[in-house]
């Protein structure tokens, strides 16, 4: 079991290199590169060489990487080139809101979608299951911008309780910035639930299939005894492989949810410097973004191979 | 035949879906303005004359989310077209080829599904800057993925299956093996991932758009058309919801359609 | 009193357009001490008698109507508690399929102990002990910890003996055994077998036995119930049921079981169609799992091999075939050596043809019968014209079905009839070696012993070879010229077909022949004690090779 542990581990760190190689590549070696983004359309090719020798863009593809990557790892995450500010600091402050934001998307979330789950896992085929399924599906095909402006419209204007724009005043407290991202926090939330909630159900629905339970009502177990004891240790670890595979979701949808609502997270920042083709914010905002997915991705894998009980094996 | 026992609510989402069809191909001739024609003032409010409104430069809305349905749309059957092929030639390829070549291909698009695609499509724009091909190529190689992973799968299983090893066992051709074992038997998989990934595309497209990439002013497109009237919606002005809910309705139908077709074939099979 | 009466039992199944009956009023009865065999091939409604006889119907099954009486008190109006407490307790269920029965995220010994500890029965010591003395009766290796595996690291073989502990350590009075053999070899069968009927014996329980296999039924029960679709079709003492079968269906049944070996044809000698010569084989750089075969085929012979899972038969038709590579030896076929699959020409394609065990999964459910017969035609024989409806029809016809089922998908044929068009299929390429993996295994009794006849006449009408790749004797009996018997990628033994099953040779082919039952009474209590008298020691290690079987079920 160790072995299996140590050996996915192993590849998840592979697999954050090559993300943040990718995130590298993705920016440096495609045509139209940062100097004539800075420069503009209109740039002289000696202006364009001047700007790509002062940046270092006539080095080695490969040692720009390592350079780019050590400095990054060691919290030197560049200079916009927009404002010319260190990326660093800004950054840390908009990470901490979004995750802020996310954690309590998270924390409203997972509770209510397990119980919805379970609930509609329990009643499957009648009227409750099929009004989750349908309320569900609705949900997951939205675009996220037409349930913001939709309740921003609801609960902003003709229902005053949220503000529409989450502004986070510098020193604000926990409840006023709860209070502020009340609207975003729905909006990712419902989002999120609506998958949630139908992958939970999948889940016990599939365990409850399963021969060993009709045989443990044959043995004469009772509803109690076969959620408790039989069901529950077999869909835990599926369950939380859910919850961290949509939490890892939760990152892309942030990025639009923080746009409409004018929230200052990360990921406000990288839409904002995509449009102003600041292109080293862009990228330590992306290798961000990535790394926390690729994390979360990793991390309900280990938890798969974990409580996997047929990776278990008896005491010699 | 199997139209005749698809419930209701798959009937009334294919109508929707048909709807739009027509619509984003005769938007020319039915849409009542053009799409950059200034007709009132600002924002009007929805009534006989504009039924939709205006939009923040007195542009009709209706008209603007008929074309703006066209092109976004558009972008998004050539975004799924082209990932379709992309990723199902190569998936084919994978499952049918040589191990070494499963092994490339396989771990490339471990790798690019590794990351969330809307921060490569952000990045890459970043840098390409807002071409319309850029943003279908970048996309149609992102979606490939989904597209590899399933005809993969559905290829290793199907060539696995007796009834081929008969036909190998006849000394048939890569070819016939390919065209009448396995693609009839996965069409009806393949087109359900297509729709869903028509879904997955318009709103991608309609996403980026919102952030300010892709389409440009003065194009219709309904992301963008989020984003240009997004500001009224702090006065109470629903503006900015007509495009939002012109991509809602036909994502909320096509998802409902097939899953409603699902179901169905799962009774006509048994 | 009746230890187990059922009254006018019927159970529906909610299926698409109304309801359908599965037991459409059956009564029996069960007197204490008894043991009643229910026999039915699949479909006849027999495993929901069994789950019934426990209260219970599966989901999208009702139990409409009817009494069960157990001492007298109905199950199907008992409070809930009170039925829970019957079952696992005084009534017990022993499962077709063991793997699927337990948890696997709890360890075997908790799932076995549970039951009778939570119910205040005994208490945990007294449970594990006597769990760890069920594990040494049913033989399972070290039973002192035998109880600490998880599911998954266990055999399909020990998974059957643990359930069987868990189904008698609370000591019921009632055993319903639903099919507990039809996933096991045959010799791990037969000690499963023996060790049960022993405790049976022993603990003077009452049981009630369902299965397909009129042999098997026989050993065991002294009353038997034969059933079909839902009806009982007769009903008497295990003797009477089995010499003297009343009623059709019962007869079929009983004749189809017993195959008198039919006079081998005798094939002139000559130059033999197929010679291979130390054939050796392996999947990937592994074990071999065919290992130095040799064997010959003459023109309209049938060789059967014979072997259990994992004697290497089934790879060895794919060695024939060419798609397994063939690591040592050389196939000589019609004189020539025979090259890999890609490199054989359409010629020999053509005569070497191949029927699959499963025809669910040989037929491609998007091709029409006349579309599935016919491509042979035109990859062989080119462009027929007319001809090839006329030669589709004629083989349909063949091979027993009516011609208007070429327009037909195979989803709306029976897994009989499918089989048939599998073997349609093969004959159209008007081959002179037919291989024939487990044809029969997935078909139920009476529709097997068509598909023989109809393989027996083509050999004859055609002079059709053909290699029959099996593990019952059964097949043997009814169409071998030739046996060959394999056991771990080796042929054991090789000659007539009489002469092995009169008088086998080796070890193994004795050990399987006696392993397979036979349509006798006290076929295994003969066997038992004679057993048992050949060696006192032997009787606890009786199967060494058996033993060896199941081990490599493990790896």
């Amino acid at each position: 079991m160790a072995l299996v542990l140590v050996k996915r581990l192993a590849q998840g760190c592979m697999t954050l290199l090559l993300v943040s190689g990718f995130v590298f590549a993705a920016t440096n070696l495609l045509p139209g590169d940062v100097a004539a983004a800075l420069l503009g359309e209109h740039a002289t090719p000696e202006a364009l060489a001047a700007i790509r020798r002062s940046l270092g863009l006539n080095q080695p593809a490969l040692y720009r990487y390592w350079i780019w990557l050590t400095h990054f790892v060691s919290g030197d995450l560049g200079t916009s080139l927009a404002n010319g500010q260190p990326i660093g600091a800004i950054v840390a402050i908009r990470f901490y809101n979004t995750l802020f934001l996310a954690a309590v998307t998270a924390a409203v979330s997972v509770p209510i979608s397990i119980l919805l789950g379970a609930l509609a896992a329990a009643h499957r085929g009648r009227w409750l299951d099929r009004m989750v399924s349908g309320a569900t599906l609705v949900l997951v095909s939205v675009p996220e911008f037409f349930l913001g402006y939709l309740l921003i419209m609801l609960l902003s204007r003709y229902l005053a309780v949220f503000p529409s724009m989450a502004q986070i005043p510098p020193d604000a407290s926990l409840t006023q910035h709860l209070f502020a991202i009340g609207l975003p926090v729905l909006t990712l939330a419902l989002g999120v639930m609506a998958y949630l909630v139908r992958m939970v159900r999948a889940a016990i629905v599939e365990v409850m299939s399963a021969s060993y339970i009709e045989m443990a009502l044959l043995q004469g177990a009772s509803e109690h005894e076969i959620v408790l004891r039989h069901a529950l240790p077999n869909v835990i670890g599926p369950l939380i492989n859910i919850i961290v595979f949509n939490l890892a979701y939760l990152v892309v949808g942030v990025i639009i949810v923080e746009v409409i609502f004018v929230y200052p997270g990360i990921g406000q920042l990288m839409a904002d410097a995509v449009a102003a083709r600041d292109v080293t914010t862009a990228q330590a905002c992306a290798l961000i973004f990535a790394v926390t997915y690729v994390g979360l991705n990793i991390t309900a894998d280990l938890v798969a191979t974990l409580t996997n009980p047929r990776l278990r094996v008896r005491a010699a | 035949m199997l139209l005749r026992s698809v419930s209701w609510a798959g009937t009334v989402s294919l109508g929707v879906i048909v709807t739009y069809i027509v619509l984003a191909i005769f938007a020319p001739v039915l849409a009542p303005h053009g799409e950059a024609e200034v007709v009132g003032g600002a924002w009007i409010s929805p009534d006989m004359q504009h039924w939709l409104g205006t939009d923040g430069l007195g542009r009709d809305m209706l008209s603007r989310v008929m074309y703006g349905g066209r092109r976004t749309m558009s972008i998004a059957l050539a975004v799924t077209v082209a990932a379709f092929l992309l990723g199902t030639l190569l998936g084919l390829s994978a499952a049918i080829g040589r191990s070494w070549l499963d092994t490339v291909l396989s771990r490339t698009v471990d790798g690019i599904m590794a990351l969330p695609s809307l921060i490569v499509a952000l990045l890459v724009l970043s840098v390409l800057g807002s071409s319309i091909p850029g943003l279908i190529g970048v996309l149609a190689v992102l979606d490939a993925t989904r597209f590899f992973r399933l005809s993969r799968a559905i290829g290793q299983d199907i060539m696995s299956r007796d009834y081929v090893e008969v036909a190998r066992l006849r000394g048939e051709s890569i070819r016939w093996l390919i065209t009448r074992e396995v693609l009839p038997n996965a069409t009806s998989v393949l087109a359900t991932e297509f729709a869903i990934r028509f879904c997955a595309a318009v709103l991608q497209v309609s996403a980026l758009a919102f952030l300010g990439l892709g389409v440009q002013p003065p194009s219709a497109d309904w992301g963008s058309m989020v984003n240009e009237n997004a500001i009224a919606i702090n006065f109470g002005i629903a503006a900015p919801l007509f495009p939002a809910a012109a991509i809602a309705g036909v994502t909320v139908s096509l998802n409902v359609l097939v899953t409603a077709l699902s179901d169905t074939s799962r009774f006509a099979r048994v | 009193m009746k230890l187990l009466e059922i009254d006018a039992l019927r159970v529906e199944a909610e299926r698409q357009g109304g309801r359908s009956a599965l037991v459409d009023h059956i009564s029996l009865h069960l007197a204490p001490g008894e043991v009643l065999g229910l026999i039915g091939e699949s479909g006849a409604g027999k495993s929901t008698i069994g789950l019934a006889t426990l209260g219970f119907a599966r989901p999208g099954t009702r139990i409409t109507h009817g009494r069960i009486l157990f001492r007298g008190v109905d199950l199907l109006r008992m409070p809930a508690a009170e039925l829970r407490r019957l079952r696992g307790n005084r009534i017990a269920y022993m499962a077709q399929s063991a793997a699927a029965a337990f948890n696997p995220a709890l360890r075997l010994g908790r799932q076995i102990t549970h039951g009778p500890v939570r119910r205040g029965l005994m208490p945990l010591a007294e449970a594990r002990a006597e769990m760890v003395s069920l594990f040494q009766r049913l033989r399972l290796p070290n039973p002192e910890r035998f109880g600490q595996r998880y599911p998954h690291e266990a055999s399909g073989g020990q998974l059957q003996r643990a359930m069987a502990a868990m189904a008698l350590i609370a000591r019921p009075e009632l055993l319903v055994l639903d099919e507990p053999t039809t996933a096991l070899d045959v010799t791990t069968q037969i000690d499963f077998l023996t060790i049960v009927s022993e405790l049976i014996e022993e603990r003077r329980l009452s049981a009630l036995y369902i299965t397909h296999d009129l042999a098997l039924v026989a050993q065991l029960a002294s009353r038997i119930i034969v059933l079909r679709a839902g009806k009982v079709e007769e009903e008497g003492a295990t003797e009477g049921v089995l010499l003297r079968p009343k009623s059709p269906y019962a007869r079929m049944l009983v004749a189809a079981r017993q195959s008198a070996l039919t006079s081998a044809t005798a094939v002139p000698a000559q130059a033999p169609l197929l010679e291979a010569r130390g054939i050796s084989a392996s999947y990937r750089q592994g074990v071999a799992v065919v290992d130095d075969v040799s064997l010959s085929l003459q023109q309209g012979e049938i060789l059967a091999v014979i072997g259990e899972s994992g004697s290497g038969k089934s790879s060895l038709a794919r060695v024939i075939l060419g798609l397994l590579p063939q690591r040592s030896g050389e196939i000589v076929y019609a004189g020539a050596p025979l090259p890999a699959l890609h490199r054989r020409t359409r010629q020999v394609l053509r005569q070497i043809q191949f029927v699959h065990q499963q025809p669910d999964l040989a037929l491609n459910p998007r091709q029409r019968v006349k579309d599935i017969i016919g491509r042979p035609l035109d990859v062989f024989f080119g462009n027929l014209g007319r001809q090839r409806a006329h030669r589709i029809d004629t083989l349909l016809e063949t091979v027993g079905l009516p011609t208007s089922y070429s327009t037909r998908y195979p989803t709306k044929l029976s897994g009989g009839e499918k089989q048939r068009v599998c073997i349609a299929r093969a004959l159209a390429a008007e081959p002179a070696l037919l291989i024939c993996d487990e044809v029969t295994s997935s078909l139920d009794t009476l529709l097997a012993k068509d598909i023989l006849s109809l393989l027996k006449r083509l050999r004859t009408e055609r002079s059709l070879a053909c290699i029959v790749i099996t593990h019952d004797f059964g097949v043997v009996r009814a169409l071998a010229d030739t046996v060959a018997v394999m056991h771990r990628g080796k042929v054991v033994e090789r000659g007539p077909a009489q002469a092995v099953l009169d008088s086998p040779q080796h070890a193994y082919t004795r050990q399987l022949l006696a392993a397979a039952p036979e349509m006798r009474l006290h076929w295994l209590r003969d066997r038992r004690l004679a057993t048992a008298a050949a060696s006192p020691a032997a009787r606890s290690d009786s199967n060494p090779v058996a033993k060896g079987v199941s081990h490599a079920h493990l790896a």
